[in-house]
C-alpha cells in the first residue's frame, strides 16, 4: 500500500493577474489540506488572492513523444499570426 | 502614572512571552516536520508568533522607559532575561513531543489566543488595539490549522486517536491558568486596557469541546490546574529551552547577525 500523500498541482491567481497560474506542486492528504499547505508554501509573500488545487493524477497531459506531430506543423505558418493587419490610426490598447 | 506603567509593562510581557516561547518551540520543528509541507506551515506559524512577540516586547520596552528611565530593547527582553522573569503560560513551554503533542498544545493555545486578541483589539490603549487587531488575523488561521489536525488525528487511525487523546490529556492541566486573572489582569481589564480573562473560559470551552467531539476525543475530566507562569514560576522545561534560545547573546553579548 502506498502511504505517501497524493500529489497536488497548485494554481494561484496573483494580485494583478486575471487567470490562475501554475506555481508548483505539493503533497497533502486531501483537497482541503492541499489548499492550506498551498497557502503556506506558495503565498507567504503576498503572492495570491485565490488558490486552486488539482490532484496531479487528474491532469491528462500530452506525451513528450507526440511533440513532433502535435506542434511542429504550426511552426512555419507565419500567416496564422495576426501581424499582417494594418493598425487603424488612433485605436488604443491593441 | 508610574504604578500604572509598571502594571502595563508586566501585562505586555505576559502576552509577549507566550508568543515568544511558543515561537521558539515551533522553531525546534524546523527541518524535523513529518512532511515538507507541515514543516513549512509550522515554521510560518512560529514566525507569525515571533513577529507578534516583537511588537509586544517593543511596546513593553517603551513603557518601561517611562518609569525606569531607560527601557530595554526587544532583543534585551528576549535574550537577557532569566527564566524567573518570563511571564508566559506554562502550556506553551511544554516540550514538542510527538506531532500530536505539538498540535494539542497549539490548538488549546490558539483557541484562547484568538479570544484574547479579540478582547485586546477593543482596548482603550490604541497601541494594544492595533497590535491585537493585526495579530488576530494570524491567530484565526493558526486555530483553523491546529483544529484541523486535532480532528484528523483524533478521528484517524486507532493509533493516532490514542496518541491525540493522550496529548490532550497531558497538557490539559496547564490550560486552567489562562482564565485566572490576578490583580494586574483585573485592574487593566477594569480600565478597559486589558482583557477579562475569566470571560474567555466559556467560549474557549465551547470551541474546544466542539472540536474534540468532532475529533471523537474525550474532554479530560480532571480539574487539577498547574499555574505559575504569570508569576515567573515555571516547569522544568523553560530553563532548558531558554538556554538554547539565549546562549549566543549570553556567550557573545551584543553579537549581531
Amino acid at each position: 500500500m502506498n502511504r505517501e500523500w497524493p500529489l497536488w498541482e497548485i494554481f494561484i491567481r496573483s494580485q494583478h493577474g486575471l487567470a490562475h497560474k501554475h506555481v508548483g506542486s505539493l503533497h497533502a492528504p486531501d483537497a482541503e489540506m492541499a489548499i492550506k499547505n498551498a497557502r503556506d508554501v506558495y503565498t507567504r509573500r503576498n503572492e495570491g488572492v485565490s488558490i486552486w488545487v488539482v490532484k496531479s493524477e487528474d491532469i491528462t497531459a500530452t506525451s513528450p513523444g507526440d511533440k513532433t506531430p502535435l506542434f511542429d506543423p504550426a511552426a512555419s505558418k507565419v500567416y496564422r499570426h495576426p501581424t499582417f493587419f494594418p493598425m487603424p490610426e488612433g485605436v488604443k490598447h491593441l | 502614572m508610574n504604578e500604572a506603567d509598571r502594571r502595563l509593562f508586566e501585562y505586555l510581557l505576559r502576552i509577549a512571552d507566550s508568543d515568544l516561547v511558543l515561537a521558539q518551540r515551533l522553531g525546534e520543528w524546523v527541518g524535523h516536520g513529518p512532511v515538507l509541507e507541515e514543516d513549512i506551515a509550522l515554521t510560518n506559524i512560529g514566525l507569525d508568533l515571533l513577529g507578534q512577540a516583537r511588537l509586544w516586547l517593543a511596546y513593553a520596552g517603551e513603557v518601561e522607559a517611562r518609569f525606569a528611565g531607560r527601557g530595554r530593547t526587544e532583543d534585551e527582553l528576549a535574550f537577557l532575561r532569566a527564566g524567573g522573569d518570563f511571564r508566559n503560560l506554562l502550556l506553551v513551554e511544554q516540550p514538542n513531543g510527538s506531532y500530536a503533542d505539538t498540535m494539542a498544545r497549539q490548538f488549546l493555545f490558539d483557541v484562547w489566543h484568538v479570544l484574547l486578541l479579540g478582547g485586546l483589539a477593543l482596548s482603550r490603549d490604541e497601541r494594544i488595539a492595533e497590535i491585537a487587531g493585526k495579530a488576530r488575523k494570524e491567530a484565526a488561521y493558526h486555530v483553523e490549522r491546529s483544529a484541523d489536525w486535532v480532528i484528523r488525528l483524533g478521528d484517524g487511525t486507532d493509533e493516532s486517536h490514542a496518541r491525540m487523546q493522550s496529548a490532550i490529556d497531558d497538557v490539559w492541566m496547564y490550560t486552567g491558568e489562562m482564565f485566572e486573572p490576578d490583580a494586574i489582569d483585573r485592574s487593566l481589564a477594569a480600565e478597559g486596557i486589558g482583557c477579562d480573562l475569566a470571560a474567555l473560559a466559556a467560549p474557549w470551552r465551547g470551541t474546544v469541546e466542539a472540536v474534540l467531539s468532532e475529533a471523537t476525543l474525550a474532554v479530560p475530566k480532571t480539574s487539577a490546574v498547574q499555574r505559575g507562569g504569570r508569576r515567573g514560576i515555571h516547569t522544568e522545561y523553560l530553563g532548558h529551552m531558554l538556554a538554547t534560545m539565549q546562549w549566543l547573546q549570553r556567550a557573545y553579548p551584543g553579537a549581531q547577525w
